[in-house]
């Protein structure tokens, strides 16, 4: 027997955060009996059963190894908790999985206050499924933000890293180190797309970070980006930059179509899992994927990821049946 | 040395300074253990402290339980000093302290001390070592406090100071010690030690330049001095023609570095001074009377040849894999070096191996080595950018001597060979044949610090530790951070007051933890494939990946072992969540519940298990974890029983050697507690309805483990 997906989804969805590690255990569960409970558990918390989106801000955070990440989201977990906002923080880490195994480092970066339960760190290893996000983050990530205010997604790479994550987050931060000419290559080539915010790390270095950031800035300009805000910031004490930090992320939230972004993330998301599932065999049943994508739009905007795929498997197996 | 010298010495030399490294329970115990083991013939002190005071807390901190007194002396105050030193003359004495991430404050302590001892001993006259190596913390001891920037600002002040106002004092000690129980080779140690020293030696060359920018001699001058009052503290391991060949290599390097980089020309100043404390990490639980053995030919190591002999050694006891040594055990060290200085023929010849051609071979393969590895080093930023590099090439290592003790392709006597032995007579007693500190004393120390604290004139210190964050914060003052730190010393300031008021301003550091470096088993053997097979088959039932926790419960940096545990878990193929030391038992508790591991690995070597274990386990329960907990560790045997009833599944000690099986165990453990429906079990504090609907998994799906 399962842990109960319907309880435990309810309790998220009344902002219970001592819910969150057993419907993370839920989520990530491969059995097919878990499985079921974790539909449950995300239909409790779809937008059909919240009256509308969760409100939990979800922030998608990647960048380079070494840039500086774990370092900041200490910083930023201090500055969230300050004011009292509840986070829940997602690192998915990109050990390699040669013997299956991973070792799941970030937590050790991360400065924590064993006594607040307004805080959540859950690691998990990068997925089998190449390139991808571990495939639970996706629904992890979802089903938090029904309970708390900030959930943070943080991943390692830039290039490919951040185009996966924009299936998951409200808002994309990607976060560099002074120096660092990649971001620009991939910026200029087109290989990342640009971001919602731009962090350019240790600041305390002075000259380096200031050039990397107006390398960056006239690059984005040049792109015809200027929307898209560049920040400087210094994690070591005396801190700089983190409450621009904070401003600029929430101020990029408040100006967004959640319901549309939202909306187009759990469609990718649906079709990513079915085909995860299914292989290109069963989107070849539904008539390719614009078919599917048409299909999938035609749907109630607020059935969650689970009930959308329901759907998809639904038309494959009629029209399998043909 | 020209080849035509006589095969004997005019005069024989003098002994090498012979210390022991002491200290447990309070400083008044820890003064009458010195004063005997001077009567001994013991010609140095070398101080132990404990871990509360080499990580910069009081007795009375949440971080210090458990650890008070254990592996080492607390001294918290300029009170505790001088009970330490009661009745030493401290102008005679010369005193090595193990100390490091608050070595500033102890030579604070230790100045104090002396000038109020009666007769005073002047600063001038005070002669001995702080340890005060960062570098080799953050990699291998554990024993930090600041973050890389601040405590290579404080070793420099303390350098600075030194040189001008306590010139007989060697304000750093390089260790390579810890490398090499970390598990570097003969050139990783060299390599990384003489890496540690550049990093020194270049913060010092800064302020010497900053001080004597017009007058290039007087800077050179000056530049000498510094570099004549590093030296070094070594291992030698039991393969010890090679590791004698090593300490001749350092010779060689470290005087090519004082000529090349520094400018140094007087061959006093180049001179490569070191006081060596011999291996432990070869010691063994299994028959450790085979240690004795391997400590003599060990310090034949560092004693046989006369061109790279110690300046002063200090001997482990022969039952260190044990638990804490007793007098006797270490009165048996010191004699040992007793036998060799004065009964054997050992010094009255030159150098024994000039003319070598093996030793000289050994030698140029060593430094070809240590070369090619100081440059890699460099290309990394130098010695403090590149820890995160070097912490994952000694796990690396070490993970490599573990695998060819497994595979029996190194011979550790009594241990994977000539296992077979007769009860050991000398581990028959009560204890177990060691010592066990007195587990009143805590309670006696939080209640002294509280008394002391009470007792003083507040205000005073109020205003030194004012003083002391004020130059903290304004390091463009150039203000020698001595200054203020004596001050707050007189004034009474306590230990953990210190290093709080820095933490303030320098924030705090977690080192990184070298795991997620460290490769994996190339080639696993029949036995690895068959336990990662074995693991799939958990995860199948499970519905998830087997997810283990390791942690570091107390103020115990010794981390080696959670590291290796944390890397064969790994290459077993589970998850596995290692947040690195100096984790309270909450800490512990709240990562078990978040991550939903399925079990959590516990490692302590500081001997604090007996309080610490079951405080962790109390603190799973209440948060609702029920997932089993395996211990490793310096475990008496008389000690597991405790264990096993306070809700330990499993104990390990150094004598299982074989991680492999640890890993089956373990693997076994989590499969029979989730068959168990062991899972989800505990109603946490909410209590709702819904959450004791979540009921156990008979069935075996564990995607409830554990928490509720």
């Amino acid at each position: 027997m399962s842990d109960d997906g319907t309880a435990l989804g309810a309790r998220l969805r009344e902002r219970d955060l001592s819910a969150a590690p057993a419907a993370l255990n839920l989520l990530e569960s491969a059995t097919v009996e878990d499985r079921e409970q974790a539909a449950a558990l995300l239909r409790e918390v779809s937008p059909q059963a919240l009256g509308g989106e969760s409100p939990g801000h979800v922030i998608g955070i990647t960048g380079p190894p070494g840039a500086g990440k774990s370092t900041l989201l200490s910083a930023l977990l201090h500055a969230w908790r300050a004011q009292d906002r509840t986070v829940a923080m997602l690192a998915v880490d990109p050990s390699s999985r040669r013997s299956g195994g991973a070792l799941l480092g970030d937590r050790a970066r991360i400065e924590l206050d064993a006594a607040d339960r307004g805080v959540l760190i859950r690691s998990t290893a990068a997925g089998e499924r190449l390139g991808g996000l571990a495939w639970p983050t996706r629904a992890a990530a979802h089903a938090l933000a029904a309970a708390f205010d900030v959930v943070v997604v943080e991943t390692v790479g830039v290039g490919q890293a951040e185009t996966e994550i924009v299936d998951v987050a409200d808002t994309v931060a990607v976060v560099v180190q002074p120096g660092s000419g990649d971001a620009l290559q991939f910026l200029k080539s087109g290989i990342m797309e640009i971001p919602d915010v731009l962090v350019v790390t240790k600041a305390d270095l002075g000259q380096p970070a200031t050039r990397t950031r107006r390398d960056l800035s006239a690059s984005l300009r040049s792109l015809g980006s200027r929307s898209t805000p560049v920040l400087a910031v210094s994690s070591l004490p005396p801190a700089q930059g983190i409450e621009e930090l904070i401003a600029a992320l929430a101020e990029h939230r408040a100006g967004l179509d959640l319901a549309k972004r939202r909306l187009a993330a759990r469609r990718a998301g649906a079709l990513t899992d079915f085909i995860a599932e299914h292989g290109a065999r069963g989107l070849r049943e539904l008539g390719g994927r614009q078919a599917a994508m048409d299909l999938l739009s035609e749907q109630d905007p607020g059935l969650g990821v689970p009930a959308l795929v329901t759907v998809l498997e639904q038309r494959s197996e009629t029209s399998g049946g043909e | 040395m020209s080849g035509d010298q006589a095969p004997r010495l005019e005069q024989p030399d003098r002994p090498w300074m012979m210390r022991t490294y002491a200290g447990h329970s309070t400083a008044k115990a820890s003064n009458a253990l010195y004063r005997g083991n001077l009567a001994k013939g013991q010609t140095g002190l070398s101080v132990a402290f404990d871990l509360p005071t080499q990580t910069g807390y009081d007795p009375d901190d949440e971080l210090a339980r458990g650890e008070v007194g254990k592996v080492g002396v607390p001294v918290v105050h300029r009170g505790d000093m001088a009970t330490l030193m009661d009745g030493i003359p401290l102008g005679e004495m010369n005193t090595s302290m193990t100390i490091n991430a608050t070595a500033a404050w102890l030579l604070a302590l230790y100045i104090v001390a002396a000038e109020n001892q009666n007769p005073p001993t002047p600063q001038a006259e005070l002669q001995g070592t702080t340890q005060n190596d960062i570098i080799k913390e953050f990699l291998a001891r554990g024993t930090y406090a600041f973050p890389p920037a601040p405590s290579m600002r404080l070793i420099a002040d303390m350098i600075a100071y030194t040189v001008e106002h306590v010139p007989k004092w060697n304000p750093i000690n390089i260790c390579s010690y810890h490398l090499q129980e970390a598990g570097a080779t003969p050139v990783q140690e060299i390599a990384y030690a003489m890496s540690n020293a550049i990093a020194v030696l270049d913060a010092a060359r800064e302020r010497v330049e900053a001080a004597h920018g017009d007058d290039e001699d007087a800077a050179r001058e000056l530049m000498g001095q510094v570099f004549g009052r590093i030296s070094f503290f070594v291992n030698a391991g039991v393969r010890f023609v090679e590791e004698h060949a090593k300490l001749r290599a350092m010779g060689i390097l470290w005087e090519e570095l004082g000529r090349e980089r520094y400018g140094v020309t007087d061959p006093k100043h180049l001179r490569f001074r070191y006081g060596v404390q011999v291996n432990s990490l070869g010691l063994t639980e299994a028959q450790p009377e085979n240690n004795v053995q391997r400590i003599v030919l060990e310090t034949l190591a560092v004693t046989l040849g006369r061109d790279a002999r110690a300046r002063a050694i200090q001997l482990p006891a022969w039952n260190e894999a044990l638990g804490l040594p007793r007098p006797w055990d270490q009165q048996w060290s010191l004699r040992i070096q007793q036998v060799m200085a004065y009964e054997t023929d050992l010094l009255e010849y030159p150098d024994i191996f000039e003319g070598s051609h093996v030793m000289d071979g050994l030698v140029a393969e060593l430094l070809e080595g240590a070369r090619a590895e100081i440059a890699v080093v460099a290309e990394h930023g130098g010695a403090v950018e590149a820890v995160p590099y070097m912490k994952g090439a000694l796990v690396d290592s070490h993970r490599q001597r573990i695998h060819r003790i497994e595979s029996g392709e190194q011979v550790v006597v009594g241990q994977n060979r000539f296992a077979e032995t007769a009860v050991s007579p000398l581990t028959d007693d009560a204890e177990g044949g060691i010592l066990v500190v007195d587990p009143a004393v805590e309670a006696e120390q939080i209640e002294a610090v509280r008394r002391w604290r009470s007792e003083r004139d507040q205000g005073a210190v109020d205003a030194a530790l004012a003083d002391l964050a004020r130059v903290a914060a304004d390091e463009a003052s150039r203000e020698n951070l001595m200054i203020p730190t004596i001050a707050a010393a007189r004034a009474g300031a306590t230990t953990g007051e210190w290093a709080r008021t820095l933490r303030e301003v320098f924030g705090s550091y977690r080192a990184p933890t070298g795991v997620g470096e460290a490769s994996g088993h190339e080639t696993p053997d029949a036995e690895l494939t068959e336990l990662r097979e074995e693991v799939s088959r958990l995860q199948e039932r499970l519905g998830r990946r087997p997810k283990i926790l390791v942690g570091k419960p107390g103020l115990d940096g010794h981390s080696n072992g959670a590291e290796q545990i944390a890397v064969r878990a790994r290459d077993a193929g589970m998850d596995v969540v290692y947040e690195g030391i100096r984790l309270t038992p909450a800490q512990i508790a709240a990562s078990a519940l978040q991550e939903g591991v399925h079990v959590i690995g516990l490692s302590i070597l500081s001997g604090s298990h007996r309080e610490l274990i079951p405080a962790v386990i109390d603190a799973l329960r209440a948060a609702g974890v029920t997932a089993p907990v395996v211990v490793g560790g310096i475990i008496p045997d008389q000690d597991v029983a405790p264990l096993k009833h306070a809700g330990v599944a499993c104990v390990y000690t150094p004598k299982d050697f074989d991680l492999t099986q640890i890993m089956r165990d373990i693997v076994e453990l989590v499969g029979n507690d989730s068959a168990s429906g062991n899972g989800a079990t505990m109603p946490n504090g909410n209590g709702s309805a819904a959450d004791n609907a979540a009921a156990s998994n008979g069935s075996g799906s564990g995607s409830s483990a554990h928490v509720a």
